[in-house]
């Protein structure tokens, strides 16, 4: 283990190196290009054995990565924003395939208006694409879910992509002091890929073929099942985890100081760790208030969140994310998770963080001020509706 | 021995599909699995040809064989030629079919990527010259004049208003090792072609023309008559590229009748003298671009 001063698209790229892709497809966007270039600097060096190929758009990224997937390679790729919804056709095709490439997303805004920074309305609008998709809050945990990714995604039992998101700048360009593993305890948490979902030449196969009516539905229903098992394969991966490397990981969800709150703010990414330090200030100040950050948004943590909010009295909801028209998205899936469990409690929806507009501290006590008003509603930060 | 029809492996790596009688698409895919044998992976677009060969649980490839996304033909086949290359995997041969709109149109970009990149790949483009699979629209390899379901022939436009593209130069133009012309009519050109391939490094394009009877209008039994007729007539040719350099494979000693070889094709029965007089000229004026730019064979 070295401590080293790396970038959020440092940290992961140098997961992923450990994690010995075998083929990684290239195509840059902003902010993610610097994942790519520091891969294509450790296949140079000599550090990585990987066939790095230039491809020529997003969507031939993800075509790339499916058809070396599709031979039983390791692969990986990154992208962003416009090149997520650019590669979007070949989404729920890995999916169906139950291809495990694994993908770093720089959560970025998407066009019209233009806007490179971040929020997350680029990953959360394939949010039903079939893939997993897990949020990173810093460089530490970038680094870590790479190298995990794999072995979730590889899991028997799971056999689909993964994306790992990463805020825009905010996490992708920030530096910290991370812990990067050593290759050998890297090899020795993951094991080369193997699978039989493979074209080989020893055991010909014709994948990727059409299913009608009659068979279609037994493929998707298949292709949900390999998803609810990622939680079990993420609480397989994060105690092997823990076991080598120290560090623990706390699954779909992560709950901090919910366990007697009141009022419990839930949200993802890297907004966590302001939301984080407003919670400790309001404790000292005698509030009960908690946060509940969403690790993984597909599979859902429906259980995980129903547990945590069960004695609150109100809960919010902070997203850089609008599904225009009706609300934010996270929102609709923690009011879905109430639901089911019989919790009826009020909850509140805060849009904020849209084009990379900053989230002050300000504001998000400004939320837990208004959580105690008890009452559902939906709101965009920074835009006062009268 | 030169390969023949004749002298061709017995083994069939893709039947029991659904393709219509007189397909010549699918006789493409087929002669050219024979040559290149059990290590081929073939890579398929959505298209006719998977749309034959995939409907679970009658699955038509006897080799490896995937499906890939419209656009995404050549791109999976450099995934699937790095995957197993990164695995030591080389006794094989990453082949792609598409038709004209999954090469000319929509695959274009990652085809272009491809041969920039000189990935180990063989592309073979079956031209049944428009989207044959959606029912006959117009695709960029529609020849001048054709009618389709998007290029109706009436009194004010008389079918396709376009020539067709020129995917062989295109190929071409990126330097690629080699590329050829070929036609289901002449198979053993066609053949031959394939086994070239077969032992180049890099990118290697083939594209040949493969009537549909169906959107062609002919008979299901004059597939390869009318696959011989185009070339005989002059509207197609039987070429190579490689080394920089264009060869021409065969000359016709004269042109057989064009409008004979419209006529007997419901979707140019519309065309009046004037507009066979304009494929005519054209077709002219390709010649003379071939003659003074490609060498005979010798």
């Amino acid at each position: 283990m070295a401590r080293q001063f790396l970038s959020g698209n440092e940290a992961f790229a140098y997961g992923v190196r450990l994690a010995r892709p075998q083929v990684i497809s290239a195509y840059p966007i902003t902010p993610q290009t610097i994942v790519v270039e520091k891969l294509s600097e450790f296949v140079e060096d000599g550090s990585l054995k990987s066939e790095f190929i230039h491809v020529e758009s997003e969507h031939s990224a993800l075509s790339c990565a499916m058809g070396a997937s599709s031979v039983g390679a390791r692969a990986f790729t990154a992208t962003s924003s416009q090149g997520l919804l650019y590669m979007a056709e070949c989404l729920p095709y890995a999916a169906g395939g139950r291809l495990p490439i694994v993908m770093m997303n720089a959560n970025r805004s998407t066009a019209l208006p233009w806007n490179i920074y971040g929020d997350q309305r680029d990953s959360l609008s394939q949010l039903d694409s079939g893939w997993i998709q897990a949020y990173a809050e810093n460089a530490q945990e970038a680094l870590d879910l790479a190298l995990m990714s794999f072995y979730i995604a590889e899991h028997k039992q799971v056999s689909t992509p993964f994306m790992a998101n990463l805020d825009g700048f905010v996490l992708t360009h920030t530096y910290e002091v991370v812990d990067v593993p050593t290759a050998e305890q890297a090899d020795e948490f993951l094991p080369p890929f193997e699978t039989e979902n493979k074209m080989s030449l020893t055991k010909p196969k014709n994948l990727g073929f059409s299913a009608g009516p009659d068979t279609n539905t037994f493929f998707k229903y298949k292709e949900h099942t390999g998803l609810l098992n990622v939680k079990k394969a993420v609480t397989e991966a994060e105690s092997r985890f823990e076991s080598i490397f120290g560090r623990h990981y706390s699954g779909l969800t992560e709950n901090y100081r919910t366990d007697d709150a009141d009022y419990i703010l839930i949200t993802l990414g890297s907004i966590s760790g302001l939301v984080r330090e407003i919670v400790d200030k309001l404790r000292e100040q005698g509030e009960k208030a908690g946060l509940l950050r969403i690790r993984y948004m597909r599979p859902f943590p429906n259980e995980e969140i129903a547990k945590a909010v069960k004695n609150a009295k109100a809960v919010g909801v902070l997203e850089k994310d609008i599904s225009f028209g009706n609300e934010g998205t996270v929102y609709t899936n923690v009011n879905s998770a109430l639901q089911k469990a019989g919790i009826s409690i009020p909850t509140s929806d805060y849009i904020g963080g849209l084009g990379g507009r900053n989230i002050s501290p300000g504001e998000i006590e400004n939320i837990f001020e208004e959580l105690k008003q008890e009452k559902s509603a939906v709101k965009f930060l920074g835009i006062e509706v009268r | 021995m030169a390969l023949t029809a004749k002298t061709l492996d017995e083994t069939e790596y893709f039947y029991g599909h659904k393709a219509c009688a007189g397909c010549g698409g699918s006789l493409a895919v087929r002669i050219a699995l024979k040559v290149l044998g059990e290590n081929a992976i073939a890579v398929l677009p959505a298209g006719c040809m998977s749309a034959v060969g995939f409907n679970f649980p009658q699955l038509c490839f006897g080799n490896n064989a995937i499906i890939s996304t419209f656009a995404g033909t050549a791109s999976m086949l450099t995934g699937v030629q790095a995957g197993l290359k990164a695995q030591g995997i080389t006794d094989f041969h990453a082949v792609g079919f598409a038709g004209d709109g999954g090469t000319a149109d929509i695959g274009l970009q990652a085809l272009s990527g491809a041969i920039d990149r000189n990935d180990d790949i063989l592309y073979i483009c079956y031209d049944n010259e428009a989207y044959m699979n959606t029912g006959i629209q117009k695709s960029s390899l529609t020849p001048f004049g054709a009618k389709t379901t998007t290029t109706p022939a009436g009194k004010n436009i008389h079918g396709n208003l376009r020539q067709k593209k020129n995917m062989f130069e295109i190929a071409a133009a990126h330097d690629i090792p080699y590329a050829a012309t070929a036609s289901v009519g002449y198979l053993n050109d066609f053949i031959r072609k394939v086994e070239k391939a077969k032992s180049i490094k890099g990118t290697k394009y083939i594209h040949i023309l493969a009537p549909c009877p169906t959107g062609w209008g002919v008979k299901t039994d004059e597939t390869v008559g009318i696959a011989k007729e185009v070339v005989d007539c002059g509207l197609w040719y039987l070429a190579e590229y490689e080394n920089g350099s264009f060869t021409l494979n065969h000359e016709p000693k004269e042109f057989s009748d064009v409008s004979e070889y419209l006529r007997k094709q419901s979707r140019f029965r519309h065309l009046t003298d004037e507009d066979i007089e304009i494929i005519k000229q054209s077709r002219d004026k390709k010649w003379e671009f071939i003659h003074k730019n490609f060498k005979k064979e010798k």
